[in-house]
């Protein structure tokens, strides 16, 4: 519980943060909420050698709506897209997701821009922006969700790229997230979103693979017609879990089916 | 006594506001000047050979003052970890413990090297530099695997595995026979990590000019450490002195010495520097004793009309690599086996098994709870096999006539079982919930309706059960009442408040006692230079049956002394004056009166009577006749969620009988905590092993499922009061009955729930994984599967 030594860097600007971890190339980690990165330092699972600091930056916590796109800053903490009225107004779902993440200390600190660079498959935020199509704003460059999450805690962003905002278009029709946990503050086992859009549902799954995954073809099976119950049952196709101490892979493909149906009767 | 006000007062818990406030004082938040920090190197296997310990790299490490292995640490330390008798007097083997490996590790996280450096930074830091050269050895992690001649060994070169094999009572076929359902069943007790939220911690400082030892621990026993570490170090108690400050809970994890307890004073004599270490989580996880890890291959008869015939028990106990210092206590599983009820025979047999574990010890129950949950769930079976209800099978059996002597020859002191069960049912609205189980049951809704009607033993205890027990040492308790001058009074205990409350209900009960008003009356625990000669610690729900009764023995002294002094002072005979609320007068003159403070005062002149000492200062030493029974019954209620095969806890009923309460807030505290640590064990925690490398699996909090109080409902408690004809305050003890009533409860819910589906029982936690399983399982075979399909 004793991290190795690492150096520390405040920056206050995204271009000061961007060259200082030019300077320590792969050795060097963003430090947003640092709910995920403190951890694995103290088990010392991670040893970055320097951390560049990145919660003095002004501007990055705003959460605005732009047209038809909700902008959520890359330092906007859990409690306040949770509290948010812009986010409540236009993506309900975000703000109701927001309120299920770890406990109150973790929802103060943790933060959008941390949860979806860290790319842990049982993050809630990356399942949303993948399957509302979200982007993911970058100092460098703007990447579709779908490209972003590419393996478990893998994402393209470059070693000196920092996460600025994360864009979700509109959507206040019907929609339900389900988090199937033990604990109030756990991670989730399995969770499965479904939200209303342009006429059609999306659908995603939290925890079931390496990445957060769109349930296309349960999508696709409501479009065109099935019932809720029938289409549910496609939403463990492709899916290949591990299996953890909490759930069997035949489980958690179990879950994954019953919670979408459920997700979508919920959805209100 | 005095008038009785304070005894039975519903008053707040004193420490709570130093506590709460951070005003609290644990071992890490002491320090003394040079302090050097230590860290342990352990072993990452479960099972290997040292070859060799490289210290090159680490030696050369900013700030790193010395490291110490084995060879260094054999020269100051001698002995090995004490073993006691507990219930198992005679052992097959006790594997010698010291407190660093040297050429073999039997367990993940055993200590091969420590690092002391200026900073705790510095010493985690080198402890990660120093290299060792382990031959990896085949891990014994089955239990009855190990038991074959074939097994690897835990420790290379033993004859065999086995720590013990005792037949308490054997089983009588015959009587079986009279039965008219048997019913056979394997239970298991999966381990249990105490997780204290103090982890376990020392500071140790050794003064080469006098040389004294002092060291600050975080132990539930500080008498017993000194006792062991003046042995091991080769000072005499009198250069010892142990100090356990605010403990942050100890669930006895904290009873037993550790080898840090050695080798942190060890390092402190052989470096000449004070030394400090404090556990993390994940030692805390790794080499903190776990609790249970147990298999209970069980058979009970019933006749067909509910009554109870026999109960066959084999306890299989998982030791782990060493055998804990108490870790035979909880063959008590065996002795509580029956229960609350009348069995005409009772076999019993208890077989200790080693393994490549971290050892077992004691945690809260420590063997009952795993008594009642057998018990208990085999009272669910025979019920369900012959169609009765649980409550009636349970109200038939029930022991009614006390003192009742079981079985194994223990002296079930008093108890009112059927009372306790009609105020739970009651309270639970039996009847209405057995109506909306079926009416729910037609809707496709499982709620189940679990119960426990627990006994246990506490207590620890008289002398002639417990002097052959520790190996000498009788569990008595020793409490010293000073009264000052001006009336105040300190009271010095030889137990250790660490949640239970004792700075506010031992004053309760001096302040009844002598008079005087509770806030004048101070207690004080846990520093062995304080009070009198040996502490006997807490555990085991010991302390107020126990020390509660020393401090009141001790009053009672002081009482006796003022009453002469004041018969001296009122020149009357001593047998004509009264005490009464703290004030003495002679008999007929209830105007002319004096306080006991005022009898303080007159202690410290002149004017005493002939031969009398000065002041009003006692210690007493307390031997109680018995241990005592606590009991009551618990109800849980669940809904399971058959999709999901999700147990949702909606309400938890628990009517609970400890004899006299001497402070109903801190009684409902303790069982409300306890019921939390047994819904932990049925529904969430898991010491979970990888089988064949020994690795553990949950060494962080992420993977060992501590739930919160997020996660239960409000506890709904009452209790009854059948005082203990034991001691003379009529108490019996709390602080484990919540533990040892709820997992048994909660499971009972699960199995009542889950019966549609054919479903008799399931092995904890029960987890939505497993309940989900078997609810698959069942629906592959079961024949009424259509009602249950829906």
């Amino acid at each position: 519980m004793i991290p190795a030594a690492f150096e520390y860097s405040h920056a206050t600007s995204v271009e000061e943060a961007s060259k200082l971890l030019d300077k320590y190339g792969e050795d060097a980690k963003v430090l947003a909420g640092g709910h995920s990165l403190i951890p694995l330092m103290r088990l010392r699972l991670a040893q970055p050698k320097a951390l560049v600091d990145i919660n003095g930056i002004k501007g990055l916590e705003n959460i605005e709506v732009k047209g038809s796109k909700l902008h959520v800053g890359a330092l906007a903490r859990h409690v306040d897209i949770n509290n948010s009225h812009v986010v409540k107004d236009n993506l309900p779902i975000l703000a109701e997701v927001a309120g299920e993440v770890g406990d109150n200390q973790v929802r103060n600190m943790g933060t959008m821009g941390g949860v979806v660079a860290h790319a842990d498959a049982a993050g809630d935020y990356p399942t949303i922006a993948l399957m509302l199509d979200a982007e993911v704003v970058t100092n460098k460059r703007t990447i579709q969700a779908k490209d972003f999450f590419k393996d478990l805690f893998t994402t393209p962003l470059a070693v000196n790229e920092i996460v600025t905002e994360v864009v979700f278009p509109v959507a206040n029709g019907p929609h339900k997230y389900i988090k199937f946990r033990r604990r109030l503050f756990d991670w989730a086992i399995v969770g499965a979103a479904a939200q209303k859009m342009n006429g059609g549902w999306r659908i995603g799954l939290t925890n079931v693979g390496p990445t957060p995954v769109r349930a296309k073809a349960v999508e696709d099976a409501l479009h065109s017609g099935a019932k809720v119950e029938e289409a549910a049952q496609h939403a463990s196709d492709g899916l290949d879990p591990s299996g953890d101490l909490r759930a069997s892979p035949e489980y958690k493909k179990h879950l994954a089916r019953v919670l979408t149906r459920r997700a979508i009767e919920q959805a209100g | 006594m005095a008038i009785t006000t304070m005894i039975g007062a519903k008053i707040h818990r004193r420490e709570d506001p130093r506590l709460v406030s951070g005003e609290g004082h644990y071992v890490d938040d002491f320090t003394r000047p040079h302090t050097l920090h230590l860290a342990v190197v352990r072993s990452p296997h479960a099972h290997a050979r040292v070859r060799s310990i490289d210290i090159t790299q680490a030696s050369k490490a900013a700030g790193v003052v010395a490291i110490y292995t084995h060879k260094d640490f054999a020269k100051v330390l001698s002995g090995t970890i004490p073993v006691t008798p507990s219930f198992v007097a005679e052992k097959n083997q006790i594997p010698p413990h010291f407190p660093i490996a040297d050429k073999e590790v039997v367990y993940q996280g055993e200590p091969v090297a420590v690092v002391l450096a200026e900073s705790k930074y510095g010493a985690a830091d080198a402890a990660s530099l120093i290299d060792v050269d382990y031959e990896q050895l085949p891990a014994v992690m089955d239990l009855e695997k190990a038991l074959d001649a074939k097994s690897p060994k835990v420790h290379s070169g033993a004859a065999d595995n086995l720590g013990w094999d005792l037949t308490y009572i054997p089983d009588d076929v015959a009587v079986m026979k009279e039965a008219d359902v048997v019913i056979k069943q394997r239970i298991l007790q999966q381990r249990l990590a105490p997780t204290p939220m103090e982890p376990r911690g020392v500071l140790a400082e050794y003064s080469r000019g006098d040389g004294t030892l002092t060291v600050w621990m975080s132990s539930q026993n500080p008498h017993f450490v000194r006792l062991f570490l003046a042995g091991a170090m080769g000072l005499p108690e009198t250069r010892v002195r142990v100090i356990s400050p605010d403990v942050g809970g100890g669930f006895g994890s904290k009873i037993s010495p550790y080898s840090e307890d050695w080798l942190v004073p060890a390092a402190a004599k052989l470096s000449g520097r004070p030394v400090k270490w404090i556990e993390t989580r994940t030692e805390s996880l790794q080499t903190t004793t776990h609790g249970r890890g147990m298999i209970f291959d069980l058979e009970a008869g019933v006749k067909k009309d509910g009554t109870l015939v026999a109960l066959k028990v084999i306890q299989y106990m998982d030791i782990g690599a060493y055998m804990g210092t108490f870790s035979a206590f909880q063959a008590n599983s065996c002795l509580l086996s029956g229960g609350a009820y009348n069995w005409k025979h009772i076999g019993a047999r208890t077989v200790g098994v080693l393994t490549n574990r971290v050892p077992t010890d004691p945690y809260r129950g420590a063997g009952r709870p795993e008594a009642t949950h057998l018990c208990e769930r085999m009272i669910d079976l025979l019920a369900d096999a012959i169609k009765m209800d649980p409550a009636a099978i349970r109200r038939k059996n029930f022991i009614t006539d006390f003192p009742h002597t079981s079985h194994f020859g223990l002296i079930y002191d008093s108890g009112a079982y059927e009372k306790a069960l009609e105020k739970a049912l009651q309270m639970a609205g039996y009847e209405k919930l057995r109506k909306e189980q079926e009416e729910g049951r037609k809707k496709g809704r499982y709620l189940g309706i679990g119960l426990s009607s627990w006994i246990e033993i506490c207590g620890f205890g008289p002398s002639a059960g417990t002097a052959p027990a520790t190996g000498g040492i009788a569990l008595v308790e020793a409490a010293q009442v000073r009264v000052f001058p001006t009336g105040s009074v300190a009271v010095y205990v030889g137990t250790h408040s660490h949640g239970q409350g004792h700075d506010t209900t031992f004053p309760q009960i001096v302040a009844d006692t002598l008079g005087v008003p509770y806030d004048m009356v101070e207690l004080h625990h846990g520093d062995t230079a304080e009070g009198p000669a040996f502490g006997y610690g807490t555990y085991g729900s010991r302390s107020l049956a126990v020390g509660g009764m020393a401090v009141h023995k001790a009053s009672k002294k002081v009482v006796d002394k003022a009453r002469k002094l004041a018969a001296h002072i009122f020149e009357a005979a001593e047998e004509d004056v009264v005490f009464e609320q703290g004030q003495f007068y002679v008999k007929g003159s209830p105007d002319k009166r004096k306080a006991l403070g005022e009898i303080a005062f007159a202690s410290f002149g002149m004017n005493l009577p002939e031969g009398m000492e000065q002041s009003l200062e006692a210690v007493a030493y307390y031997d109680p006749s018995n241990f005592v029974f606590p009991f009551g019954t618990h109800i849980a209620i669940v809904e399971v969620d058959p999709e999901t095969g999700n147990a949702d806890l909606k309400r938890y009923v628990a009517v609970d009988d400890c004899g006299n309460i001497i402070n109903p807030m801190i009684v409902d505290g303790q069982v409300q905590g306890g019921i939390a640590q047994g819904i932990a064990q049925a529904l969430y925690e898991e010491v979970a092993y990888d089988d064949e490398s020994g690795q553990m699996k949950t060494a962080t909090l992420t993977d060992y499922l501590v739930p919160t109080a997020n996660e239960f409902p409000m506890f709904e408690l009452d209790h009854t009061i059948t005082p203990s004809p034991t001691n003379e305050l009529g108490v019996k003890g709390i602080g484990e009955a919540g533990t040892i009533a709820a997992s048994a409860a909660v499971i009972n819910a699960i199995v009542d729930a889950l019966s549609p589906f054919g479903i008799k029982h399931i092995d904890m936690p029960a987890s939505p994984d497993r309940i989900w399983k078997q609810i698959q399982t069942a629906r592959g075979t079961s024949h009424d599967g259509k009602e249950a399909r829906r």
